[in-house]
C-alpha cells in the first residue's frame, strides 16, 4: 500500500470530481435537436391508436406551426400486444388499458368522434357528428375490423362461457377468454384454436394462445385429459416458412395437431359443434374449447373512400399504398401508417414503430418540398411465446428473411428465456416510450 | 430493434419503472456508489476485516437478484433455454453479489467505524 501514500486525494478534490461527472452526465443525455420545419400546413391523422399517436407525437417536434388534428371517437388506449398475456391469465385486464388523451402531445387537436366519409379529391373528412374537416395532408391509422359477424352462430356475449374464447375483442374479452381457458384446462376434451383466412394483426399470437394454454394445462397437471388442435387457414403454420418448420416442430413436442387448410365459417354453441371450410368441403368438429378469431378488414369508411386497393384483398379494402414510403399511390397527401397499410407484412406494434418514422421523413420532406430516402422493408416482429417463461424472438421482413435484432446474440428460433423477459419487461416500456415518440 | 440509442434505453427503463422510481433508484446506486468511493478515500485503505463481511454477503447478494427477476417475470430456472440465458442469469447473480457487497461495505465503513478502530 506503500504507492497509494503518495497518491492523497482530498475530500473536496472528490467532491469536485463526482459534481464535475454528474454534470457531464446529465449534458450527455439532452436530446439532440432536429431542425424545426415551418408551416401553415393542416394535417389530420385519423386513428389515435398505436400509429397515430405515435406519429403525431413525432410530428409536432418535426413541424413548426402546423395544426395538426387527431380524430378517434374512442376514449381508451389499448396495448393490443398484452391481449394474449391477459388471456393466458398472466396479466389483469387493466394491464393493455390507458386513456387516448394520456399520450397526446400538447398542441394536436384530439377529435373525440370517428370519421364517416372520406372524400380525398374534395380532401375532406366529414365526422359522424357532422363536421367536415378539411385537410392538406392525411394520414389513415386508423387500424382494422373484427368481422365477428362473418362467423355464423357467434357472439361476442358468449365469450368466456360454454367454452369459447375471443382474446382480439379487446382487453375484457381477453380476460373472458381466459376463464373458458383455464376451465377448459381443468376439464379437458377437444380444443380448437383458429385463425381468419384473411390478414390479420399479429399472426404469431393464434399460436401464443394455443402453446400458452397448453402450457399451464402441463404445468397443472391436466394436459393429458386435453386434445389440443391448431387450425391452420392454409398449408402452414405461419406466413415465413422457416418459423413455420419450426413451429411445426414444436407442435410435435406438445402433441398439438396441426389440422390445414380449416378455416371457421359457424358455430353452433349450444351444441359445442364448429365449422370449418376445407378444400374436401365443409367439416363439422365437436370442441369443449374453441378460440374465434374472426376475419379482420379494413373499417367501411375506408372500403368506401376509394383509397383501399381494388385488385388486391379484394373484400378486405386495405389501403393502396406504396410498400417502402406508405404513401397512397394515387393521392400523394394520404398516407396509411398501421394495420390498414395495404402491405404484405406488418400489423403488429413492432411495424408501427418501423413504420412511423419513415411516414414522418416523407410527409414532412414533401411538406418542406424536399424528398426523403428513408424506407419501410416489411420489419415485423413476434416475441412468440412457446410458453410461461420462453419465447421466441422471431424478426423478419418483407422477403421472409429473418432479421434478428442481436444476431449472434439472441437467436431467434431458440426458446430462450431472454425473449420472454423481452416480452414481460421490456415491451410494453418499449410500445409506450413509442406513444411518446421517443423510440 | 432500430437504433438502440442511449436516450432510447433511458425512454424504456423510464417507462418500466416510472419516471420517479426510475431516477430515484439511479439516484441512490449514485449516492451508494459516491459513498464507497468516498469512504475508500476518507480511510485510504481497504479494511479486509470489513472486507470479508462484503465478501461473505455476495453469495446472498446474488441469490437475491436471481430470485428477483424470477420472481418478477414468473419463471423458472427450468426455463433457462440457451447460451445468452446462461449469461444473463449470471450476470444478474453477479449485479447482485457486488451490489451488496458495495453496500454492505459502505455501511459498516459509515457506522461501525467506531466499533472498528
Amino acid at each position: 500500500m506503500t504507492d497509494m501514500k503518495d497518491f492523497r486525494p482530498s475530500r473536496r478534490g472528490f467532491l469536485g470530481l463526482a459534481a464535475g461527472a454528474g454534470a457531464l452526465a446529465a449534458a450527455g443525455t439532452a436530446q439532440e435537436v432536429q431542425a424545426q420545419v415551418a408551416t401553415s400546413a393542416h394535417i389530420v391523422i385519423l386513428g389515435a391508436g398505436a400509429a397515430g399517436t405515435a406519429l403525431a407525437n413525432r410530428l409536432v417536434r418535426r413541424l413548426d406551426g402546423a395544426r395538426i388534428t387527431i380524430v378517434d371517437g374512442r376514449k381508451e388506449h389499448w396495448y393490443q400486444p398484452g391481449f394474449s398475456l391477459i388471456a393466458a391469465g398472466l396479466k389483469a385486464p387493466n394491464y393493455s388499458v390507458s386513456q387516448t388523451t394520456d399520450w397526446l402531445p400538447s398542441g394536436v387537436e384530439l377529435k373525440q368522434d370517428f370519421a364517416a366519409n372520406i372524400d380525398p379529391e374534395a380532401k375532406t373528412v366529414a365526422l359522424q357528428g357532422g363536421e367536415v374537416l378539411s385537410y392538406d395532408y392525411l394520414v389513415v391509422a386508423t387500424g382494422l375490423t373484427l368481422d365477428h359477424a362473418a362467423i355464423e352462430g357467434f357472439d361476442l356475449d358468449l365469450v368466456g362461457k360454454e367454452g369459447i374464447g375471443a382474446l382480439y375483442a379487446g382487453p375484457d374479452y381477453a380476460a373472458k377468454t381466459w376463464q373458458a381457458a383455464q376451465a377448459y384446462t381443468e376439464t379437458g376434451g377437444v380444443g380448437l384454436f383458429t385463425r381468419p383466412v384473411t390478414e390479420m394483426k399479429c399472426a404469431g399470437a393464434p399460436l401464443k394462445h394455443t402453446f400458452l394454454i397448453d402450457d399451464i394445462a402441463r404445468k397443472a397437471g391436466g394436459r393429458s385429459k386435453m386434445d389440443v388442435h391448431y387450425m391452420a387457414q392454409n398449408d402452414t403454420l405461419f406466413g415465413v416458412p422457416i418459423v413455420s418448420e419450426k413451429v411445426r416442430m414444436l407442435f410435435g413436442q406438445r402433441q398439438i395437431t396441426p389440422e390445414y387448410s380449416h378455416v371457421l365459417k359457424a358455430m353452433d354453441p349450444g351444441a359445442k359443434r364448429a365449422t370449418f371450410a376445407t378444400p374436401q368441403g365443409d367439416v363439422e368438429m365437436d370442441y369443449d374449447y374453441i378460440h374465434v378469431i374472426p376475419p379482420q378488414r379494413a373499417p367501411q369508411v375506408i372500403r368506401d373512400s376509394g383509397l383501399s386497393w381494388a385488385d388486391k384483398w379484394v373484400g378486405e379494402g386495405w389501403m393502396e399504398v406504396d410498400m417502402a414510403n406508405l404513401r397512397h399511390l394515387r393521392y400523394p397527401e394520404v398516407f396509411a401508417v398501421g394495420d390498414i397499410a395495404g402491405v404484405p407484412k406488418g400489423k403488429t406494434a413492432a411495424s408501427v414503430k418501423w413504420q412511423v418514422p419513415v411516414v414522418e421523413d416523407h410527409l414532412v420532406a414533401q411538406i418542406a418540398g424536399t424528398t426523403a430516402d428513408s424506407a419501410y422493408d416489411g420489419y415485423t416482429s413476434c416475441p412468440l411465446i412457446t410458453r410461461v417463461g420462453r419465447a421466441m424472438l422471431v424478426e423478419f421482413d418483407y422477403h421472409n428473411n429473418l432479421v434478428p435484432s442481436f444476431p449472434g446474440i439472441i437467436a431467434p428460433l431458440e426458446e430462450l428465456w431472454v425473449s420472454w423477459l423481452m416480452k414481460e419487461i421490456a415491451l410494453k416500456a418499449t410500445y409506450n416510450a413509442m406513444l411518446r415518440g421517443r423510440a | 430493434m432500430q437504433e438502440l440509442t442511449f436516450g432510447t434505453l433511458i425512454a424504456v427503463f423510464e417507462e418500466i419503472f416510472g419516471q420517479a422510481l426510475f431516477w430515484a433508484m439511479v439516484v441512490v446506486a449514485g449516492l451508494i456508489t459516491l459513498a464507497y468511493l468516498y469512504v475508500l478515500i476518507r480511510d485510504r485503505a481497504v479494511s479486509w476485516h470489513k472486507f470479508l463481511w462484503a465478501q461473505l454477503s455476495m453469495p446472498v447478494g446474488a441469490v437475491l437478484a436471481v430470485w428477483f427477476v424470477l420472481f418478477e417475470t414468473r419463471s423458472s430456472l427450468a426455463d433457462i433455454g440457451g447460451p445468452i440465458d446462461v449469461i444473463l442469469l449470471l450476470a444478474i447473480a453477479v449485479a447482485g453479489a457486488i451490489g451488496l457487497a458495495i453496500l454492505v461495505y459502505t455501511l459498516e465503513s459509515l457506522f461501525l467505524r467506531k466499533s472498528e478502530d
